[in-house]
């Protein structure tokens, strides 16, 4: 057991300031047990987000010395051993109290997807849908919705144009959505208008930062990025899509970029 | 404090609780054109419900044809010991496969089959790969399946906002007060039916896979409100929690584990489950290493014992460390390093490959786990009829872990997130059913509500008093030492005396601070829930004189046929004290019974799909 210095951001929407303490750490331990037991023996009103304790439910979401993580996946021994942790909330949202920021903005971005469209079941009353198709799309349904790559994402945070772009989390959400192998709906004008592909410059923070390693740039955002160009900027497919009469869909991820 | 200041919002039916069966419930209200409100302790998507690994049980025959729900429905009952409800299990195994085909309806993406079906995996209990799954989160997939279908289904989602109290109009649920987290501030919910949803207790115990959540709230509310509780004896100590580092203890590792070919080994290397199969589950499982490792590709090899039931495999694992022969940090191996290629492990089980690797540096390719029994699930909880959900209160619905029935005594995995769909949407209908019969608008008289608000602004006014926190650990030291996988008359004991004088001490408690999102008051707040569920359990366990399922007593060994007899309900007296009584159960019908006793051939052979 030793002990470690941790300076916590504590205060509200009205301003606030770091709070330094000593804790015992035992073996083992992870941020967010630390700050739990600071919780119990110092500061009984420290406002936090936790649930699962396993990094699949993405509450505990903070800024730990200057990076995004998830609390309860952050081992003390990343740490040096005499390194001063600091907390402090999500930059990219406004702070509720301590380390709770209100993320309802979030939860609006994802309101105004459309929702998932099917096409009708098989003859059997099956969808048939095979592995292959589907790893891509499962790959970004792994988003546990922790935040943190709206987080880092400089569209976001540094630039502030919420009012322009969804953000990483929901680009992926629409990609899950757009390369669904039942999905009908043609997402394509909105991903572009409504929802700001073109914003995103690449700088593939968002993806560096998943702590579920989701390709979220180039799996992702990439492709859509890609399809809105063949959408809107491609004569062939402008021709093509005149005379079907509807959108031009490609399915399979073969056709696209595959990063792994 | 004036009433109508408050915050105040109107619904035709109030869910509490946002996991996968508070979800299901909100979205069968609504459809059937409810006025719906939700509200949950968490954001939206982050209920417990995540933490669901393996699968969810559904007799689809995607990958074995000759599964169906009477299969089911006997593998469920025999989990259970007989103890669960059988229409509840009837209408589980009957419903599962056609709520899972909804979601896929709805955008889940489940693992596929070569033919492009959903797969389905092998699980504990399970006679047929049965659980339709998606890698080891498949309870993400539900949750996330069902919020991003709510949030288009006019559903009113209040987040971060906890149930103080139920609010009655002559027994009839009226509204519910509550605070919500963020800013505090109380609001009031004018409701003429509520749908329980959340989830089990298992925080009264130290060691336990569950979530801050789980504070037994649903059953202490219902209870308070005056329905009655049922099965608490029978709590669930899943066999595979993590057991190092000590900051995780009780994490969940999924069963899918052994599903996937994983093996139980002592510090002697044996795989010792071969030495703990019941009389019971003998004909159907493999009793040398060699069989079990045919299967399943074999069709003619039985099962391992590692896929015994969880009931029996954490007594198991608890009696190997017992007898010394446990791992370095008192639990047991599981070892499917030596069993599967790592690429297949990566792929299946991408989530414990995950968890193992940053939280306690092991790799899972190469080497095996440390694994030992965790609180994971409350058999028990609100009692409640079959068919609509509905409890003894007019008005107020069950549904999801909260709700007692299906899984009598013990719990197969996988029923639970299949629990969760069918019996959500049922309880939907109930209280759409209530709703187009209830006569006049119950209304909740000042009184109630004032005092719900006042109890809770005790805890902050207060000039100083015990430590919510420290608080909430002892109560943890009476159900861990007292009230734990195996147990004894004279613990149980202890454990309610004890109890009793908690009781006593939470009247004292003081959180610090101001009301805008307080911790240390939210847990001070859900101490008075521990402690109701806490003494049932504790009560109920003594009252059972046997060993059954999930429920092992050391003074009482073994099944006992005049047990089997009666299920144990809990209700509060008129002083306000607990009453605990054995309901007799009613004969079963005699389709179900011949079903749950018939062998497998007659069951295979004899009909099916």
């Amino acid at each position: 057991m030793t002990k470690r210095v941790f300076r916590i951001w504590r205060g509200d929407a009205r301003g606030g300031e770091f709070h330094e303490f000593d804790e015992e750490v035992d073996e083992g331990m992870v941020v967010l047990n630390v700050l739990h037991r600071i919780q119990a023996k110092q500061a009984n009103d420290l406002a936090l987000r936790w649930n699962c304790k396993a990094g699949k439910c993405g509450s505990c979401s903070m800024e730990i010395n200057g990076r995004p993580r998830l609390a309860c996946m952050t081992r003390m021994n990343v740490f040096g051993p005499t390194e001063v942790i600091t907390v402090q909330p999500l930059k990219a949202f406004p702070v509720i109290k301590d380390l709770t920021s209100d993320v309802s903005w979030n939860y609006e971005q994802n309101k105004r997807i459309a929702p998932f469209k099917p096409q009708p079941r098989g003859a059997d009353g099956e969808h048939r849908m095979y592995q292959e198709d589907v790893d891509r799309v499962q790959e970004f349904r792994k988003c546990i919705e922790c935040f943190l790559c709206q987080d880092v994402c400089h569209v976001v945070r540094d630039r502030d144009r919420k009012d322009a772009f969804v953000g990483p989390r929901f680009m992926i959400r629409l990609a899950s959505l757009e390369m669904h192998p039942l999905d009908d709906e043609d997402r394509i004008p909105e991903i572009k208008k409504e929802y700001g592909s073109g914003m995103c410059n690449i700088t593939r923070c968002c993806t560096e930062i998943c702590p579920e390693h989701i390709n979220i740039t180039d799996n992702g955002i990439i492709p859509l990025k890609e399809r809105v160009i063949d959408r809107y900027y491609d004569p062939l497919a402008r021709v093509a899509r005149l005379f079907a009469g509807r959108k031009l869909r490609m399915k399979s991820h073969s056709e696209e970029h595959s990063v792994e | 404090m004036n009433v109508s200041e408050i915050q105040t919002f109107e619904h035709e039916v109030l869910v509490i609780g946002a996991g996968g069966a508070g979800l299901r419930a909100a979205i069968e209200c609504s459809a059937r054109g409810l006025n719906t409100g939700v509200i949950s302790k968490s954001l939206l998507g982050k209920a417990h419900t995540v933490m669901a690994e393996g699968g969810m049980a559904a007799s689809l025959g995607n990958v074995d044809r000759r599964d169906n729900w009477k299969i089911h429905f006997r593998d469920t009952m025999r989990g259970g010991k007989f103890l669960n409800q059988w229409r509840m299990a009837e209408l589980h195994a009957k419903q599962a496969p056609e709520r899972v085909r909804e979601l896929e309806e709805w955008g889940a993406v489940f693992d596929r089959t070569p033919d492009g079906l959903i797969s389905q995996r092998n699980f504990g209990g399970h006679r047929y790969p049965r659980l339709a799954h998606v890698g080891d989160r498949t309870g993400l997939e539900l949750i996330r399946t069902l919020q991003d279908h709510g949030v288009h289904q006019g559903i009113h989602f209040h987040m971060e906002c906890t149930a103080l109290r139920l609010l009655l109009d002559g027994g009839r649920i009226a509204g519910v007060a509550a605070y919500w987290r963020d800013t505090g501030r109380f609001v009031l919910f004018r409701v003429p039916a509520v749908i329980m949803a959340t989830g089990g207790g298992g925080k009264a115990w130290f060691v336990t896979s569950n979530s801050w959540e789980y504070t037994g709230d649903g059953a202490a509310l219902a209870y308070e409100a005056g329905a009655e509780l049922m099965d608490l004896e029978f709590t669930q100590f899943h066999p595979t929690g993590m057991v190092w580092p000590p900051s995780v203890r009780g994490t969940l590792v999924t069963e899918g584990v052994r599903g996937d070919g994983g093996v139980l080994k002592n510090n002697k290397g044996e795989r010792f489950m071969f030495n703990y199969i019941p009389k019971r589950f003998a004909p159907e499982t493999a009793d040398t290493i060699m069989e079990a490792d045919r299967w399943p590709d074999d069709p003619s090899a039985r099962r391992p014992p590692e896929l015994l039931t969880r009931d029996v495999v954490a007594r198991a694992i608890r009696a190997e460390v017992e007898a010394g022969r446990g791992s370095p940090h008192g639990g047991a191996f599981l070892d499917i390093a030596s069993r599967r290629p790592a690429d297949f492990i990566r792929r299946k089980l991408p989530s414990m490959y995950h968890q193992f690797k940053e939280l306690a540096e092991v790799d899972i390719t190469t080497t095996p786990m440390e694994v030992g029994p965790t609180l994971h699930y409350f058999m028990g909880g609100i009692r409640v009829d079959a068919d609509t959900q509905q409890t003894n209160v007019p008005g107020l619905f069950a549904c999801g872990e909260c709700a007692a029935g299906l899984h009598g005594a013990n719990r197969l995995g996988g029923n639970s997130l299949s629990d969760l769909i069918v019996f959500g949407k049922l309880a939907g209908e109930g209280a759409a059913s209530y709703l187009g019969e209830l006569q006049g608008t119950p209304r909740a008289d000042d009184e109630q509500i004032k005092a719900a608000y006042r109890e809770a602004t005790d805890i902050l006014n207060r000039e100083s008093g015990e430590n919510p926190y420290l608080f909430h650990e002892a109560i943890q030291e009476v159900m861990s030492n007292n009230v734990g996988i195996v147990r004894t008359g004279p613990e149980l004991e202890t454990a309610v005396e004890q109890l009793g004088v908690l009781k006593g001490r939470a009247k004292n408690l003081k959180a610090p601070g101001t009301s805008q999102y307080n911790p240390g008051w939210h847990e001070a707040l859900s101490a008075k829930s521990l402690l109701v569920v806490g003494e049932a359990v504790a009560r109920a366990a003594h009252l059972r004189e046997e060993s059954r399922g999930a429920h092992t007593r050391l003074d009482f060994e073994g099944e006992r046929e005049e047990c089997a007899r009666f299920n144990i309900v809990i209700r509060k007296g008129a002083s306000g004290e607990m009453q605990v009584e054995k309901l007799e159960r009613p004969e079963p019908p005699k389709e179900l019974a011949a079903i749950a006793y018939a062998t497998l051939e007659e069951l295979e052979e004899g009909e099916l799909r």
